[in-house]
């Protein structure tokens, strides 16, 4: 029997999108489309198991060897510094780690700036490199708000359009890094199942290239 | 249920055993420390260390001690320079670190061995061979990555870019990000030639004598280095079959110089072994001796192949007050004399599973249930 690569996949439309990549490569798995709550799907004809896992544990199960490869925003690695190979960029579900602010905001260097933010690493290390004292507001949603009542001066955050900071009287001033899909692998799948991940990467590149001809 | 040792000891132990073993007999020494060492020595190699923390606290003398977070630096600590001189040693030791998920300090078993003094090629072979015997005995499916930061840091230094980009494209060379290095490079104006040069490189995941010949076809410039690598890969032998080359191993090129290699095991999910040449750390702890090393991280192989037994003991003896002790305890030792492993109790314990519950009563033991 083949052996079976797993592969964890993110909920949602990045997810389905990757998976057409996948299957085109030639890893199907037709019991994914079927509409249930099932989570984990497998074809053992060409070995293959996906299962969708919320997008920020990708990483986790990756680097744990839960599963063999995944697909993770460059964000979360930025954010959670998996020790993993970061094999592809799919320059999908691309936008930027960027910092707002009210639109009248002025930096202080006297003051510690405060930050809120869902991703402190990536916010740390970032004022790190400019040499800033800050201070960090961890939050798990609606971080746009913080500014508005005072909670915070900046905002480190993902923008894909910038509407939701435009509606709420916010404005980009620093993009940290542009954001886009990754395919990662475990560092020692990749040494025991490197034929079948060559092959996905090798695939999806072409892919990848023939879109872009 | 069998009482052997297969049973009884667990991964980790049957591998230290192994390993000890297989170190005395090529001829190093055993090393034995203390459980702590002072602060300072970790203070000022921080960045040698897999986790910066450090469990800290203050002798009676006011010295400030730490439980050990590594072992490599007590042991240079602990020898001499001495021309012409080798010191060959192994220890199995129990460090203390930080572990990245739960953030909380753990104590973890490591077994490892260090070559330090007039180290050469014979030297640099016998540690790889050491490497690639330790990884068969944990498992037979096993990989052994190797790297020559030598080679990785001349195509790096013709790349022309600051030490902070360098760190930078190391950090993605670990990844094998190759569009990550191909970014920074561009963003610095990395030399182009270089470049194409370093990103053949990452893209390496050869076997190692396949490896060799294919760096000497593609980067014939750098012969010096590559044929160091070759004379290594000769004298491995057959050895070298189950080495592959593979430049994503990058240990801080400060500490670490020359071969540097990871060894991974199928089913464990993360590198079992690490080591390589670290004159670097020598020199930064005042020392001219080289020095070559690994280590086998043992906490990784606890789950390794495990699979849970079907039952905690194959018999379970209940007795009652007041019945016949001496017959009782023969009743016990007739059973175990049958292979079996036994629990003598008044009471069946909750939670246990047993293949067979018996009684002692008026002298005979009964069986009241079997689960087998």
């Amino acid at each position: 029997m083949k052996p079976m690569l797993n592969v964890a996949l993110p909920k949602g439309r990045l997810g389905e999108k990757v998976y057409a990549m996948f299957e085109k490569a030639g890893f199907e798995c037709p019991s994914i489309k079927e509409n249930n709550r099932k989570l984990i799907f497998e074809n053992e004809t060409v070995g293959v198991r996906y299962f969708w896992v919320k997008p920020s544990d990708v990483a986790i199960y990756v680097e744990r060897g839960a599963a063999d490869i995944g697909v993770a925003g460059k964000d979360i690695l930025l954010e959670y510094e998996p020790d993993i190979y970061e094999l592809l960029d799919l320059d999908i579900g691309k936008c930027r780690m960027a910092v707002a602010a009210k639109e009248d905001f002025r930096d202080d260097p006297q003051n510690t700036l405060r930050v809120a933010t869902k991703f402190s690493n990536i916010a740390q290390n970032y004022y790190a490199s400019k040499g800033r004292e800050i201070d960090i507001i961890h939050l798990n949603g609606s971080i746009e708000i913080a500014p508005i009542l005072g909670l915070s001066d900046v905002i480190v955050d993902i923008v894909e359009t910038g509407t939701t900071l435009k509606e709420n009287n916010l404005k980009v001033f620093e993009t940290i890094v542009p954001i886009s899909a990754r395919l990662i692998a475990n560092k020692a799948s990749y040494k025991f199942k490197s034929a079948s991940i060559d092959a996905i990467v090798d695939s999806i590149r072409c892919q990848m290239e023939s879109k872009d001809d | 249920m069998m009482t052997d040792q297969a049973n009884v000891w667990r991964n980790e132990e049957l591998a230290v055993f192994r390993l000890r073993s297989l170190y005395r007999g090529r001829g190093y020494a055993p090393y034995k420390m203390s459980k702590f060492e002072e602060y300072d020595l970790y203070a000022r190699n921080k960045h040698f260390l897999v986790s910066e923390n450090v469990i800290t606290f203050t002798d009676t003398n006011g010295k400030l001690m730490a439980l050990k977070p590594d072992v490599t630096l007590s042991i240079i600590k602990n020898t001499k320079d001495a021309a012409g001189e080798l010191q060959k040693l192994y220890y199995d030791e129990n460090v203390y670190r930080v572990s990245k998920g739960t953030r909380a300090f753990r104590e973890l078993m490591q077994v490892g061995l260090e070559c330090i003094g007039d180290v050469d090629d014979y030297c640099v072979c016998e540690v790889l061979s050491l490497a690639a015997d330790s990884l068969a005995e944990i498992s037979a499916d096993y990989v052994l990555d190797v790297s020559d930061l030598s080679l990785l840091g001349a195509v790096m230094e013709d790349l022309q870019v600051n030490e902070a980009a360098k760190a930078e494209l190391l950090h993605c060379i670990g990844e094998k990000n190759l569009h990550g290095v191909r970014e920074i490079a561009r963003r610095e104006g990395a030399n182009e030639e270089a470049l194409a040069k370093l990103c053949t490189l990452v893209g390496y995941d050869l076997p190692l004598a396949a490896g060799v010949d294919a760096l000497r076809s593609e980067l014939p410039e750098y012969e010096k280095q590559i044929a160091h690598l070759a004379n290594i890969c000769r004298a491995l032998g057959a050895k070298a079959d189950k080495m592959r080359l593979d430049f994503s191993v990058v240990n801080d090129m400060s500490y670490y110089n020359g071969i540097v290699f990871k060894g991974f095991v199928n089913g464990v999910p993360a590198g079992v072994l690490s080591g390589g040449q670290y004159d670097g750390l020598m020199q930064k702890m005042g020392r001219s001796a080289r020095a070559i090393g690994f280590a086998v991280y043992l906490d990784l192989l606890e789950r390794f192949g495990a699979t849970a037994p079907e039952f905690d003991v194959d018999a379970v003896l209940l007795y009652r007050d007041g019945c016949d002790m001496m017959a009782l305890v023969a009743a016990a030792e007739t059973l175990r004399a049958q292979n079996k492993c036994v629990t003598v109790c008044k009471k069946m314990p909750e939670g246990l599973k047993c293949k067979e519950l018996l009684v002692f009563e008026n002298g005979e033991v009964k069986t009241l249930e079997t689960n087998a």
